[in-house]
């Protein structure tokens, strides 16, 4: 019996059907007529110039169809990756934009930079022909570090970049904050690495491009979280496509994270080369190429101070970060350490001023931009480990320091000193359910335990904001988004009840085809079988945005939302004509048109029918047809918030750091669909303790390599390496969003590197330990136990 | 060369290079691309199939191995979309995938374990994963799902012994 | 993958021929290493003869005091047979941790001897058990067999038939596994029989070793305290991001106590 299932429901999803039984439908699944296989010859060097590229031998190699470098490009007028997002410097200058060539030009800026793309018939034959490719290169010193690359005499990686500066950015009142810092009784003072990591959503990237000469028609098949903004950068900015003649899809998309959330130059690649070659071309990405190709994350620099009164009450904060932006800027690259971090910094805590300055920079590395939390991560180590600090170094309880800072419930809407206002929010009822969840009362029995073991134990909270439902665009373009971030949906009633939805946010794991098919099911009252959720097609859906920053439930679902009161209106309107009634008498309740004060009732079927039988409409006043369209744009972030506590036990013998209780209460606002939720916090977390415990994108400073460039060196989270969770919502509810949503997909990603490491470095206080730098690795951990045992033998 | 398998209770004769993977013989030639490949140093387990009812990564099995040999992969597993696998069913339970990239690989490998072991407990679960690599779930619910899954193929040998 | 042939022999003979008929002719036996490495281009070969289908490489029995295992035989039947468990239960639980349950259904024990990769398991057994490395030429004792990293006494056209352990009074083994690809970052095999004892390293350094220190001291008293004051000298370890000379030097003497509780529970 077909029902309604509405909001707070956790049905089975509706996708999962395909997935188990394999027949989920991927890039890499993809066969089309007339296809040929693309592979890329990238760069062995860190910093070259090219001298010359000799492909004759490669082009005489049986089944090759073209080998196509650079200048093949330049020369069809090919022109650069734009960036969506500029920043301008603290002297009001707009950042340092140098050209993003698909195809490196004259030289290569990083190891796995493109030089040439080899299409045949097989891949085994584009890959042969690849290896006859001559290319010689004359190597120049290359830099991977951002704090090396700003040293004088670093090498330059761009002539028009003096001293590889980007970008030197800054927010909030550095006076104020100089002033502060002067009536301060105590300043804590920290250095932080927060490391590179590689994103490495399961499915590797692809893109087929395909060419319909006789329509002028242009298809691009991409592994991308959003199609329409593909279609946009790289139809209008790189190849020169009009609109109406592109078509990209993104279908099953295996995971994202940040990672295909880029204009690629792989997309523009295969789309130009199918151009000139006729057919399809495909290109699907190998695991150690992506490691050396996919954007990177993170990779940041910071000192940072807190400035505290005799209480313990905060001052003021200064935080100096310098962020690596790899050898080109991505396509949102320099907005990540900057707008999406800085105006985190001042958590849940109020922090009267706050001053933070970015160095921009780039380096001889892969690309660096957003992965899942993108900047909050960031910005919540830095709160949170000069928070616990401070706590330490002041003789405070870590949890009576935090409570003793936070922004009141009542406070709310809350304006920090670094842009942001919350809107909502209780960060002490998160923090003081998560510590009776994770029973922190009984540590002192577990630590004694552990300890009778000869293990170390240690305990530690964080707790986070973030800003996220990216993005009302009126403040991202004052803060230099070169576009919009609203989102649209389109409800396609047919006349049988059915519904359609047509939506520009991207699913790739997020479970939407369940969630909106919920949102539509409790607002129209439609069986939730009986609605249809579609995404990732650029010639079917209107237009989008995409997915990223936590915003499709809070912006996508917002603009469904306000698409079904459109259908609700209109099927008012069908309604009051067919009952001769007056609109405002006319109801929707329950799926049912009713009229108020009276028996008169149709169902929604009903009326969707009648909406295609318009005999006898007054069609002056009241078009035929069941079909609505919203854009939404919100008007502020929004702030999910929480607070995580962790538990880890360390085992001195081989500096093994065991994940033994993890407790996470996070305010999300409105959920609607709790199994979908956990999930994303469940997963978020893990990411989240991976780059606590596990990640490192490792360069080697030497050969400019990237020393983990596959899952044998770059370690990657597995099933034994956690315990079962216990995570709870403690919402309070958006007061902007029309369903009070605030997003859920990021929480667990922020909230849990600072928790871990708190708790790491909880467990090693009793040698003296101040700080551990992420990943808290086996080897890391014993040469701090190992020297500070020397230390002590010395003392 | 000529091989004849076979795969998902069908018998199959192909012809391939003696340098062509199983992943690459099931995803190219035959169709079946339920079976995924995420990555090229034989870890992250998306690949994994049944071969003679053990699991085995197929990126890293040559096609000219298993001739005469029997192939089972994820669609191989239901009767039809109404007939799922328990195992099929439990993931979808238990919200045991997000993505879905991961999963059949998944689904082979957890198959394996409760055929040889017919009531893990969440430690053996998590360590027998060790060959298969999810970004999505944090394997919170994977675990969930195998458990779930061997506990319905329990009950479900249980009905076949009054039968 | 560049293109080669594939032979399938059905005996020992006729898979020697094979491998001697050309150059560039590979044995494959589980495949663990060399299909990933052929997969990514980093080595090729004209044909590869696949060894699976030879009868005399597989099995597993006990021959008085000797534990017999045919180079072919899995990893998985190895970790799951009752005559090894029963015979050197040590050998058995190595085999069930090596590499994933996939890497257990498929790599075989002489491929992973043969191949000598400085972080594998197996050869660890082998050399701590002085075991018999029997080819279609000769008999060869472990001790002479292990010579370099990736590098044994087996020359072009010597494939490994089967090994003959010795079964010790008690074995045991410790690993402490690199975290992202869960190779032997230092792992330790010991083993006494009569007043005998070996230990050797295998992760630590480019080849497999004994541990010459560790073996005095257990031979004196076979206890993890008996390790206390020992330490191995890591100056020609391997260092790498995962782990530094002087951890894997730490860790393989940490390794070793382990393995010594390993092997007198196992004897109780």
């Amino acid at each position: 019996m077909p029902e309604v299932v509405g909001v707070g429901a956790s049905p089975k999803r509706k996708e999962d059907l395909r997935f188990v039984t394999g027949h989920g439908n991927y890039v890499a699944d993809i066969k089309r007529p007339n296809m040929s296989f693309g592979v890329f010859l990238r760069s062995p060097h860190a910093h070259a110039l090219i001298r010359s590229i000799d492909t004759s031998e490669a082009l005489e190699q049986p089944g090759v169809k073209a080998v196509f470098t650079g200048e093949d490009m330049k020369a069809d007028n090919v022109g650069g990756l734009p960036v969506g997002w500029g920043i301008s410097g603290k002297d009001g200058n707009p950042m340092k934009e140098p050209p993003h060539p698909p195809i490196a030009l004259g030289k290569v800026r990083y190891v796995g930079d493109a030089v040439a793309f080899v299409v045949a018939e097989t891949v085994e034959q584009a890959e042969a022909a690849a290896e006859l490719i001559e290319v010689d290169y004359e190597t120049l010193p290359h830099v991977v570090g951002a704090v090396e690359a700003l040293q004088p005499g670093a090498p330059q990686i761009y002539d028009e970049v003096p001293g590889n500066l980007c970008c030197d950015w800054d927010l909030g009142d550095c006076a104020a904050v100089d002033a502060a810092f002067e009536t301060a009784t105590h300043v804590t003072s920290i250095d932080l690495v927060n490391q590179r990591l590689v994103g490495n959503p399961m499915e590797p990237r692809a893109a087929i491009g395909e060419y319909d000469a006789a329509n002028g028609q242009h298809t691009l098949w991409t592994t991308s979280q959003f199609p329409h903004v593909v279609r946009l950068l790289m139809g209008e900015m790189v190849l020169g496509i009009p609109q109406h003649k592109l078509r990209v899809v993104a279908p099953d998309v295996g995971g994202g994270f940040g990672v295909k959330q880029f204009h690629y130059a792989e997309e523009a690649v295969v789309t130009w080369a199918a151009t000139k070659l006729g057919g399809a071309v495909k290109w699907v990405c190998q695991r150690s190429e992506g490691f050396i190709s996919d954007a990177h994350g993170r990779d940041h620099v910071t000192q940072a101070e807190l400035a505290l009164d005799t209480d313990g009450k905060f001052l003021a904060m200064r935080v100096r970060t310098y962020a690596n932006m790899g050898g080109y800027l991505s396509t949102f690259g320099p907005n990540i350490p900057t707008n999406l971090y800085a105006p985190l910094l001042s958590g849940v805590y109020v922090i009267p001023s706050i001053y933070c300055e970015v160095k921009v920079v780039f380096t001889n590395t892969v690309p660096v931009d957003a992965y899942r939390g993108a900047g909050r991560p960031e910005a919540t180590f830095v709160v949170e480990r000069l928070v616990d600090t401070a706590a330490l170094e002041m003789g405070i309880d870590k949890f009576e320091i935090r409570k003793r800072n936070m922004i009141p419930t009542e406070s709310y809407p809350y304006q920090t000193p670094v842009l942001v206002e919350y809107d909502s929010g209780d960060p002490l009822g998160c923090l003081e359910r998560s510590m009776e969840l994770a029973d922190v009362a009984g540590f002192a029995e577990r630590r004694s335990a552990s300890e009778a073991n000869g293990k170390y134990r240690g305990l530690g909270v964080s707790t986070y904001v973030e800003a996220c439902g990216l993005a009302p665009s009126r403040l991202a373009g004052q803060l230099g988004a070169r576009g919009g971030l609203y989102e649209s949906a389109n409800v396609r009633v047919h006349p049988s009840g059915a519904v359609t939805v047509l939506i520009g946010t991207h699913n790739h794991g997020q479970g939407h085809e369940t969630t909106f098919a919920q949102i539509v099911s409790e607002r129209l009252g439609v069986p939730f079988e009986n609605i249809d959720i579609v995404f990732g097609d650029t010639d079917k859906v209107q237009f989008g945005m995409g997915t990223y920053g936590s915003r499709s439930l809070v912006v996508g679902g917002s603009a469904l939302n306000k698409a079904s009161d459109k259908i609700i209106l209109k099927g008012r309107k069908i309604a009051a004509h067919q009952f001769e009634a007056a609109l405002e008498d006319v109801i929707f309740e329950k799926g049912e048109f009713s009229v108020s004060g009276t028996d008169k009732k149709k169902s929604f079927p009903e009326i969707a029918g009648a909406a295609y039988v318009p005999f006898d409409f007054p069609l002056e006043t009241l078009e035929p047809g069941l079909e609505e369209q919203a854009f939404y744009d919100p008007v502020n972030f929004t702030y999910p918030g929480g607070a995580h506590i962790c538990e880890v036990e360390i085992d001195p013998d081989t500096g093994v750091v065991r994940l033994d209780r993890y407790t996470a209460v996070d305010d999300v606002g409105t959920i609607i669909n709790p199994m979908i939720v956990e999930g994303q916090l469940q997963g978020g977390i893990v990411q989240g303790v991976g780059q606590a415990l596990f990640e490192h994108g490792v360069y080697d400073e030497q050969s400019g390599q990237l020393l983990s460039g596959s899952f044998m060196d770059y370690c990657m989270p597995r099933a034994d390496n956690f315990p079962d969770f216990t995570i709870k919502p403690h919402s309070t509810t958006c007061t902007h969003t029309p369903m009070g949503v605030k997003g859920c997909g990021e929480c667990g990603t922020i909230g849990s590197p600072a928790a871990v490491i708190n708790a790491v470095v909880d467990a090693l206080r009793p040698l003296g330990v101040s700080h551990v730098d992420m990943p808290a690795s086996p080897n890391r951990i014993w040469n701090i136990i190992n020297n500070s045992g020397a230390r002590a033998a010395a003392e | 060369m000529t091989i004849t398998f076979t795969l998902n209770d069908r018998s199959v004769t192909v012809d391939v290079e003696p340098s062509t993977l199983v992943s690459e013989l099931l995803r190219d030639t035959l169709e079946l691309t339920g079976t995924h490949v995420g990555c090229d140093t034989s870890q992250c387990g998306a690949c994994v199939i049944h071969l003679n009812g053990e699991s085995v990564k197929s990126c890293t099995l040559l096609a000219g191995s298993v001739d005469g040999q029997e192939l089972r992969t994820v669609e191989g597993l239901a009767g039809g979309t109404d007939d799922l696998h328990p195992m099929q069913v439990a993931f979808r339970d238990n919200h045991g995938l997000q993505c879905g990239f991961c999963t059949p690989g998944m689904l082979m490998s957890s198959i394996d374990l409760v055929n040889r072991n017919p009531d893990p407990t969440e430690e053996e679960v998590r360590e027998w994963l060790e060959g298969n690599i999810c970004r999505c779930t944090g394997y919170q619910n994977i675990v969930k799902s195998v458990i779930a899954g061997a506990q319905a193929l329990r009950d479900a040998s249980r009905g076949d012994d009054h039968a | 993958m560049k293109a080669f042939s594939l032979q399938k022999p059905a005996s020992v003979a006729d898979a020697v021929a094979a491998l001697g008929s050309a150059e560039d002719v590979l044995p494959l036996a589980g495949g663990m290493t060399l299909i990933p490495t052929l997969k990514q281009r980093l080595s090729e070969c004209a044909a590869l003869v696949d060894l699976s289908d030879v009868p005399e490489l597989r099995g597993i029995s006990l021959e008085g005091d000797v534990l017999v295992i045919g180079a072919m035989t899995r990893h998985t039947e190895v970790a799951n047979s009752d005559v090894v468990r029963k015979a050197i239960p040590s050998l058995a639980a190595l085999a069930s941790r090596i590499g994933d349950q996939q890497v257990r259904n498929r790599g075989t024990i002489g491929g992973s001897v043969a191949n000598n990769d400085p972080a594998a398991d197996y050869p660890a057994a082998v050399l701590v058990l002085n075991a018999e490395i029997v080819t279609n030429v000769r008999t060869i004792p472990a001790d002479a067999f292990f010579i370099g990293m990736f590098e044994t006494a087996l020359e072009p056209g010597e494939i490994i038939l089967r090994f003959r352990f010795p079964v010790p009074d008690m074995a045991g083994y410790a690993k402490f596994a690199s975290p992202a690809s869960r190779y032997a970052l230092a792992g330790v095999f010991v083993a006494r029989t009569g007043d005998s004892v070996r230990a050797v390293v295998t992760g630590a350094a480019s080849s497999v070793f004994r541990a010459t220190d560790v073996e005095n001291a257990l031979a004196r008293d076979f206890q993890p305290g008996a390790l206390d004051r020992i330490s191995i000298d890591p100056s020609e370890f391997l260092s790498d991001i995962h782990a530094d000379k002087d951890y894997r030097g730490h860790l393989a003497i940490v390794m070793a106590k382990r393995a010594v509780q390993t092997a007198l529970a196992l004897a109780e």
